[in-house]
């Protein structure tokens, strides 16, 4: 189909974007559009007015910020996932990248407007919430950090208000952390059946910290509180895994679709819970 | 009606328009330009059929409003080759009965030679994956690795 009208504002700076959302109380941010323009095209979506944010300069950046990483809104997919500096600081994201659609999507889409519109089987808010990644959002009364773990609210809900754009994801530095993705899509690329995204310290031997997060089998990513609990405090054997993955899985309220049924998807969980974890605690070596 | 106006660049040659804001820019090339070798299936980004290059990288065509392409370099199927002077990537599709009904075959060819920019000697497996966000629905996959394999082939021996 076609997408529905739309008045059309382009910005020249990121203070000229924020002004006319406030300007705009109906108007949404247009960045790689590589989700927004597909859902308008299928009239999911009906924004009366884009503020277009593509030729705001120097908004593309992925630089060091003290022992992490900054990147700006306009960061493309493909500039992340080849970012040698997210590889050094943050290679849960670049693992995760060899799962997250088609080259030539990458090409356009962004980082920062794929957090916002906030898929419920997207990759990267697992990632965000797994490295404990800050948003920074800025409307024209100033800016507020936010924590991965408040931004998502449910489907296609964030905690960024109206009036306030996604201006810089940053990234913590990685220490001496594990960490491993894994996903089950029915085809490489697509929208995820399940994702578990994993962190984990390790201090003589025992699991001192864990994050697992879940993405594509809720409204929204997620901590799975209790197969981090079921793994901190002892070493990750055998038993220790059979517990995390079983309570991975009694933590998941999937739904079902054409692509697989809830019982399907909360096996899934089990299993890439089972699969991260093993490799996350390989990876502290 | 507000419109907004635009100069693109198409093949070489530099077009102004006055267009809708919500005009996609498969819709500007195929019914503002005529240039209708650029095709479109799903129009939402699914099957790759409107793959286009947008200075010097591919996009697909229904994603992106013609607006965002004011100022832009575009290069569609149109401008890769003719009948008489192929480009050695429609050479090897035509060699290697890498088509069938045709329809996927414009954005299959602007993702290929985009994958042989980047990687002049892909193994079966990039392909492959350089190609995954293309449909082709005659299931003619085979015979589409094994052209841009040959093609890969054709333009290193061309430029050897």
């Amino acid at each position: 189909m076609k997408p529905p009208r739309f008045r059309y504002l382009r910005a020249g700076s990121v203070d000229g974007a924020v002004q006319a959302l406030a300007d705009n109380p109906d108007a949404r941010i247009l960045a790689g559009g590589q989700s927004l323009i597909a859902m308008m095209n299928l009239r999911l979506v009906r924004p009366a007015c884009l503020i277009d944010i593509n030729r705001v300069p120097d908004l593309g950046y992925i630089r060091e910020e003290g022992d992490g990483v900054a990147i700006g809104a306009l960061a493309r997919h493909n500039e992340v996932k080849h970012s040698e500096l997210v590889r050094a600081r943050c290679p849960l994201l670049t693992e995760a990248y060899e799962s997250i659609a088609h080259h030539t999507v990458r090409n356009r889409g962004t980082l920062g407007g794929n957090l916002c519109h906030a898929d419920p089987s997207s990759e990267t808010p697992a990632v965000m919430i797994a490295v404990g990644a800050t948003l920074v959002l800025q409307s024209v009364g100033g800016t507020r950090a936010v924590g991965a773990e408040d931004f998502f609210l449910g489907t296609y809900e964030t905690a960024a208000r109206q009036d306030e754009m996604l201006v810089e994801i940053r990234l913590p530095g990685r220490g001496a952390d594990g960490w491993a993705f894994a996903e089950i899509s029915n085809r490489h690329g697509d929208f995820a059946i399940a994702v578990i995204a994993t962190t984990l310290s390790l201090e003589n031997g025992r699991c001192a910290a864990a994050r697992v997060v879940a993405s594509g089998v809720g409204e929204h990513a997620a901590r799975l509180v209790p197969a981090e609990q079921a793994l901190v405090g002892g070493p990750v054997d055998e038993t220790r895994l059979d517990a995390a993955a079983a309570a991975a899985a009694g933590a998941v309220d999937p739904h079902s679709d054409s692509h697989a049924d809830a019982a399907y998807r909360r096996d899934a969980v089990a299993a890439l819970t089972r699969r991260t974890v093993r490799r996350a605690a390989e990876r502290c070596g | 009606m507000e419109r907004e106006s635009i100069s693109v660049t198409v093949n070489g040659r530099t077009y102004e328009r006055a267009v809708e804001p919500r005009r996609l820019l498969s819709d500007f090339l195929r019914d503002d330009l005529r240039l209708t070798g650029t095709h479109v299936g799903c129009e939402h980004g699914v099957c790759g059929s409107c793959t286009v290059m947008m200075d010097g990288v591919t996009a697909r065509s229904c994603l992106t409003f013609a607006v965002m392409a004011d100022g832009a370099e575009i290069e569609t199927i149109e401008g890769l080759g003719s009948a008489d002077a192929m480009h050695p990537v429609q050479q090897a599709f035509w060699e290697k009965h890498g088509l069938q009904c045709g329809f996927c075959t414009p954005g299959m060819l602007m993702t290929a030679v985009e994958l042989l920019k980047r990687n002049p000697d892909p193994s079966v497996d990039d392909i492959r994956d350089a190609i995954s966000g293309n449909l082709c629905r005659c299931t003619g996959y085979q015979t589409i690795v094994d052209s841009i394999r040959h093609a890969a082939k054709l333009m290193r021996e061309d430029g050897a």
